[in-house]
């Protein structure tokens, strides 16, 4: 029997702050297993993020825009750079790149459903391309990765643009992981490997290590495709300011950040937890990078996408306004999707979770059909209505930040700037590099920025 | 020997109308590229049956993405010869540098001489076939395909290795983690002589190759493997 | 990350070109790294006369007639300047290190390029290109060379950043790479007195290997203690005035290519660096094992 708290007090029962409960847990799987906790999602621990900035809007000095009629635009031109053929989204929001394997193929389906319906961009993973993805995803970028599973040139040629993967944000300096129960028939034919087995993957690139080295890569993909597609570079948030340099330098004609915040299939809970930076100190560093060099919101310049723990429309206003053209929703499309819906409450009990903490994608049990290769279980979920929620929340993301930059007088979200910010905390004052509201102290001094 | 469809010089050619040159719809013929001087991404990208010959060395990634084509390097080649070639094939004359036939799908790689480091690394189904020796962290994740060295193989060949068989006449300075000498058996040694065959060595006797493979017992994550890691 | 070039000549009919060819190796690296160039010459005849100590000093303020006239005044003896866009290259009938206590004493914080016996060293910051021009690399002569083009990585673009580091009397250091345990050694070499002009990681191989020359070793066995002590991924191309030596880390991911004949001995990141040098054709080129140190001597 459990005492409820106040017993608990009375009894004079103290939990430790060091060896909490969770931690307990963590300590007694690592004793009776033998190998470290593998599992999906992002960095789950308190971070300064973006709750703990707020806008400035309308006031005697600052007037505000009338919805509907005074237009403020989200459209946003990425690419530009180099390729004959920039992307041209509707929206400041791209779907962030998940691989068919880590998801079921009917929830890549409902990605590209939902994202084309608003006029956005999907990114593969670590998987490679399926033909559902391309058939639905009107705009599609190919993610180029350490593994190279089921990469080939006639999707290359198909894809819309080319993002070549260094890391991502939950596990900055390691590679893919798909476990046995998830490499089913089809997945295991598109990556090349025995049906069932662990996926072990590299966390370099088999044939570049390094920006010089990566400039020529760059350079043999624009010929392998004809100069036509933009070229991504994405990482993970560590040494952002200087991996935005050197990214540029490399040739990246867009830059995308995943903060720590951001989400995986499957990794170690360590790596999550203990490796990266958060995405509010990410964001800062790379603007001040790119405008350095001279090729931040400018025409030909190098666009910036930022992912890891973007939630609401408040949340892409504020990344839009520290310095980025658009975002990345991964962990937040999925949910959008159905994931970790209430509705399968008593499954994932069974599970040994529950609804809001369900974050076993490894396991490929996941009740809402989403992050499994399960048939029985992907057949529960509905891809085309899938993207409709999809669409609806992508849509959502954007008139929230509509609201919120017309506030602050923009005619497009594009013009939201740091100075519309401020911070309710120290931390994130500093790494945001926004003044702690109410004064005009910017703790560290704002970094040189 | 085949006419001559096209001579490209790439002193007076840039790279880029080279491989669009190369990058024609329904392309056939034979194509000559002169003076590399070690220039990067020569030949990429190709998707038609065609014959390139490239006269001297070339630099990174020659014939990356080799779909149908059959490229001759006569010289040596830097990183990622032929990497991810999918059909096709690619002669190197020289040695190659690190990487050669990198997650390659399909088609046949040969090398004369010496490939360096990582040769075949992530393969996943191409034929690699290397007349010298070849350098360390060779076949590293191979995944599949077959990896064929006349020569000596460097330190921790086939670690990680997944389904790939590579078949060394030489010396192996060390295995990598799971990969293992395995039995030759008439179907490796029939699939041996076809790879010999098909890169000009038909002489070499087969049983004086030994074949090298995953012993498997890296497929599932457990306690038992931490040692490896 | 980089680009790196290096040409030790063995024939002396071809001295007089050795700039124009190290000029045309450093130009194919700029690809590599265009923030910044370094070079050093081995016995150019203007740049560092022969019997004479020379210093190379980045970034002076003070004109270079003026800053000649007082290390001469230091050393009691003429001081010859050649001054090359931001780089002045002295000197004297002394000893390098006479002249580089001088240097140090009367301009503490200069910045150091290189100083030996018949060395010249010259780092700036741009691009290799229009460096190698205003340095006139093209015309300089000697017997050996090695060449940097850079694309800075964790520290700022300065020509102090750049490379070689030549911190130890004819002794260069470049380097391709990034090494990541360079913190605590920097910690240690400075707890035991040596100082560094950057933040930059090359800087501490170059004064680890310095400090290891200085105890005795030879440049193989200061290279094997380097492999044991560094973490990092790395091509290394060390000369000083006896020699010239490459090394791979063992992961050997950073490229490196060597070519050989019987007239000089080349070594550069990509071999398109070397297609121009005379008789590369009949070359022997190989690529240098992770983990062995090829040293070639005068």
């Amino acid at each position: 029997m459990t005492h409820p708290s106040d017993d608990r007090a009375r009894l004079g029962l103290r939990e430790s702050a060091t060896f909490d409960r969770a931690t307990i847990a963590a300590i007694h799987r690592a004793a009776r297993t033998g190998v470290y906790d593998i599992r999906g999602w992002g960095a789950k621990r308190p971070l300064p993020h973006f709750d703990d900035l707020l806008f400035l809007g309308a006031s005697i000095s600052r007037y505000p825009l009338e919805g509907y009629r005074e237009r403020c635009g989200t459209d946003v031109v990425l690419g530009g750079r180099n390729a004959k053929f920039p992307l041209h989204l509707d929206i400041p929001v791209t779907i962030a790149g998940m691989s068919f394997g880590a998801l079921s193929g009917r929830a890549k389906e409902a990605l590209g459903r939902g994202a084309t319906e608003v006029g956005t961009s999907t990114t593969t993973g670590d998987g490679g391309m399926t033909p559902e993805e391309r058939g639905q995803s009107k705009k599609l970028v190919y993610q180029y990765l350490p593994s190279r599973y089921g990469m080939n040139p006639d999707d290359l040629r198909k894809a819309d643009a080319i993002e070549v993967v260094l890391g991502q944000g939950a596990k900055p300096g390691g590679g893919g992981m798909l476990l046995g129960q998830k490499i089913s028939a089809r997945v295991a034919g598109m990556r090349t490997l025995p049906e069932g087995i662990d996926q072990r993957s590299a966390s370099r690139h088999p044939d570049w290590t390094g920006p010089d080295d990566l400039a020529i890569k760059i350079g043999e993909l624009r010929e392998i495709t004809d100069w036509e597609k933009p070229v991504y570079v994405k990482v993970g948030a560590t040494r952002t300011y200087y991996d935005v340099k050197l990214a540029v330098h490399a040739g990246a004609d867009v830059v995308v950040v995943d903060g720590m915040q951001g989400g995986t299939a499957a990794t170690q809970d360590v790596f999550i937890e203990h490796v990266g930076i958060p995405t509010l100190a990410a964001i800062p560093q790379a603007a001040q990078a790119l405008r350095e060099l001279g090729v931040h919101k400018k025409p030909g310049g190098v666009q910036l996408i930022v992912s890891g723990g973007i939630r609401n429309g408040a949340d892409v206003a504020k990344a839009l306004a520290l310095g980025a053209d658009a975002v990345a929703i991964g962990t937040a499309a999925l949910i959008a999707l159905g994931d970790n819906d209430p509705k399968w409450s008593a499954e994932y009990r069974e599970l040994g979770s529950e609804a809001g903490f369900y974050d076993d994608f490894q396991d490929g049990k996941d009740p809402a059909g989403i992050s499994t290769q399960d048939p029985e279980l992907e057949a529960r979920f509905d891809p085309v209505e899938g993207g409709r929620r999809l669409a609806n929340y992508l849509r959502v993301l954007t008139m929230e930040a509509q609201t919120i930059a017309r506030a602050c007088g923009k005619r497009h979200v594009a013009g939201l700037e740091p100075e519309d910010l401020v911070a309710i905390s120290i931390e994130a004052a500093a790494m945001a590099g926004v003044p702690l509201a109410g004064t005009d102290w910017i703790p560290g001094g704002n970094g040189g920025r | 020997m085949e006419q001559v469809t096209e001579t490209f010089d790439l002193r007076a050619t840039p790279l880029r109308q080279v491989n669009a040159a190369l990058h024609a719809p329904g392309l056939s013929g034979r194509y000559i590229v002169e003076n590399p001087q070690g220039a990067h991404s020569v030949a990429v990208g190709l998707n038609s049956p065609v014959k390139v010959e490239i006269n001297g060395n070339v630099g990174y990634y020659a014939a990356g993405m080799n779909q149908r084509a059959e490229v001759t390097v006569n010289g040596s080649a830097g990183t990622g010869v032929a990497e991810n070639m999918m059909s096709g094939m690619v002669w190197v004359k020289g040695n190659a540098s690190q990487s050669a036939g990198a997650t390659a799908h399909g088609g046949l790689l040969v090398i004369d001489g010496d490939a360096a480091a990582r040769c075949g690394i992530s393969m996943k189904g191409a034929d690699i076939v290397v007349g010298g020796n070849i350098g360390h962290m060779s076949a590293f994740m191979a995944q599949a395909g077959r990896l064929v060295v006349r020569g000596d193989a460097g330190e921790a060949l086939g670690d990680s290795i997944y389904e790939a068989r590579i078949y060394v006449r030489g010396s192996v300075k060390g295995l990598g983690a799971d990969c293992v000498p395995k039995e030759m058996r008439a179907e490796h040694v029939e699939e041996l002589t076809g790879l010999l065959k098909a890169a000009g060595f038909e002489d070499d006797d087969p049983l004086s190759y030994t074949r090298y493979g995953s012993a498997r017992t890296l497929y599932h994550f457990h306690a038992g493997n931490s040692s490896v890691y | 990350m980089c680009g790196i070039v290096g040409l030790h000549l063995r024939s002396p009919g071809l001295y007089p070109r050795l700039g124009e060819l190290l000029a045309g190796m450093l130009c194919e690296m700029e690809e590599r790294g265009a923030d910044s160039a370094g070079i050093a010459v081995y016995g150019d005849p203007v740049w560092a006369p022969a019997g004479r100590g020379t210093i190379s000093l980045l970034e002076v303020r003070e004109p270079a007639p003026e800053v000649a006239a007082a290390l001469g005044a230091e050393l009691g003896t003429e001081v010859a300047v050649t001054p090359l866009d931001g780089t002045y290259l002295l000197n004297a009938s002394a000893d390098s290190l006479a002249l580089l206590a001088a240097a140090r004493k009367l301009y503490p914080d200069v910045v150091v390029g290189g100083f030996g016996e018949d060395l010249a060293v010259l780092k700036g910051v741009g691009r290799p290109r229009l460096l190698a021009d205003s340095w006139g690399l093209a015309a300089a002569q000697g017997w050996q060379g090695v060449g940097h083009t850079r694309m800075a990585t964790e520290s700022a673009v300065t020509a102090s950043g750049a490379h070689p580091y030549a911190v130890g009397p004819g002794q260069c250091l470049v380097h391709n790479g990034s090494f990541a345990n360079h913190a605590t050694i920097r910690r240690e070499l400075r707890a035991a007195g040596v100082r560094f002009d950057s933040e930059n990681d090359t800087e501490v191989a170059a004064r680890f290997v310095a400090s290891e020359l200085a105890k005795g070793k030879d440049v193989e066995a200061a290279l094997k203690e380097l492999i044991g002590t560094f973490d990092g991924f790395y091509t290394l191309l060390v000369s000083n005035s006896e020699s010239f030596a490459v090394v791979r880390d063992a992961i050997a991911c950073k490229p490196a290519v060597i070519a050989e004949t019987g007239d000089w001995v080349a070594m550069a990141s990509e071999y398109r660096a070397l297609a121009g040098l005379p008789g590369v054709r009949q070359a022997r080129i190989w690529e240098p094992e992770p983990e062995v140190i090829y040293a070639w001597n005068r």
